[in-house]
């Protein structure tokens, strides 16, 4: 009998430990939240936050940067979805999410030079003090999290990749990013509402 | 009695779970499915040095049934945190040979990058352990296989053996690392 309760008690501490673990790794935002606002920098020096689009439908809150490879092939293309749905209601905010004392070449200069260089129509916003990236549970960049504007407040449809493949634009066979706006303004079903991609890991 | 009943059960369910989960893995067609796509695409990469995987031939490697205990680390040369760490997988695999542990660093770099950083990279440090390469743009289907817990960062970590696996999505120090290890040597 004695056995038997140290190897219950061994159970449930198992149990629980993996389930601290799991909560954990699930921070942030999930798909139907609603989010709050943020005031972050911008490279033109000018405060912005989602209040200040008040004829916005939406928005695509992307995490990224100017150093990780996979930030800059996606580059041209979150270039291409400012310039598709910006008219549509719905623009991109870029978020640079790194610590520059931990990653030099994503300081706010970096930024402003990275964003001239590749002629960015969009705010590219530093999360200063790192306080906005832990409230949406982003992990890596790039992150996209397309969010609508509803009468209670932004609410996440969707979260993870902008498509199915970084290397190669022309060999996309899904856009999720782009479904999913398609989706959301026309009052449909967003069919894939998280994706998960490789990424860099944001630097703290 | 009702206590010690619901124990057991939940020990049976513990125990059930997981010979469900290895079963999973004892599937001998991905084995076999593997060779003839690894040879493709070495044949098609022959200029890199480290055999490159689609996700469909590199499946098998985590899922062996053999006595070893495999330490799987996705990595990329671009990859601060994943550089910082590789020396203790390098002392790992080293230490632990005994033990029948072996590292496979699986590099996530780009095919722009494998001859222009990888190769250089590997060479200049000296690695000793296993390096291999995954290519394989369809992130989101792959990922989750890996492990349903993994969002897509790196580094991050799967040590298995036969009968259990664990996943870290987070860097490691060497202390961490062996103590993870431990547990499956123990």
């Amino acid at each position: 009998m004695k056995t038997f309760k140290i190897l219950g008690a061994l159970i449930l501490l198992i149990s629980m430990a993996s389930f601290v673990t799991t909560t954990s790794a699930e921070k942030g935002y999930d798909i139907g939240d609603t989010t709050s606002d943020f005031s972050l920098k911008n490279i033109d020096g000018k405060m912005v936050s989602l209040s200040d689009y008040s004829d916005a439908k939406g928005f695509l809150v992307i995490f990224t940067c100017n150093t990780c490879p996979y930030a800059v092939a996606y580059e041209d293309r979150i270039i291409e979805l400012d310039a598709k749905y910006k008219s549509k209601g719905v623009p991109v905010i870029a978020i640079n999410p790194n610590n520059p004392v931990a990653k030099p070449g994503d300081s706010f200069e970096k930024m402003k030079v990275r964003a001239k260089e590749k002629g960015f129509t969009f705010p590219y916003l530093l999360d200063e003090g790192q306080k906005v990236y832990p409230q949406y549970g982003a992990t890596r960049t790039p992150h996209v999290y397309l969010l609508e504007k509803t009468a209670s407040g932004n609410v996440v449809k969707y979260i993870g990749a902008i498509d199915d493949n970084y290397q190669d634009a022309s060999k996309v066979e899904e856009k999720y990013v782009e479904d999913a706006v398609d989706a959301m303004l026309a009052g449909k079903e967003i069919k894939v509402t998280s994706t998960k991609a490789i990424g860099c890991t944001i630097k703290v | 009695m009702r206590y010690l009943s619901f124990w057991i059960s939940l020990f049976a369910l513990v125990l059930f779970s997981c010979s469900g989960k290895s079963k999973q893995q004892d599937n001998p067609k991905d084995v076999v499915s593997a060779s003839p796509s690894i040879e493709e695409t070495k044949s098609s990469e022959n200029e890199v040095k480290f055999p490159v995987y689609n996700f469909d031939s590199f499946e098998p490697l985590l899922h062996k049934e053999d006595n070893t205990i495999y330490v799987v680390n996705f990595w990329a040369t671009w990859c601060k945190p994943c550089i910082e760490e590789l020396p203790y997988f390098e002392k790992v695999n080293a230490e632990f040979k005994d033990d029948n542990v072996k590292v496979v660093l699986v590099s996530l770099d780009m095919p722009s990058m494998w001859k222009s950083r990888l190769e250089p990279f590997v060479e200049k440090k000296g690695l000793q352990s296993e390096v291999v390469i995954l290519d394989d743009p369809k992130q989101n289907t792959w990922i989750p296989k890996v492990s349903e817990e993994w969002g897509g960062g790196i580094p991050a970590t799967l040590i298995y053996n036969k009968s259990k696996r664990s996943f870290y999505e987070r860097g490691f120090t060497y202390e961490e690392l062996t103590n993870e290890l431990n547990q499956f040597i123990n």
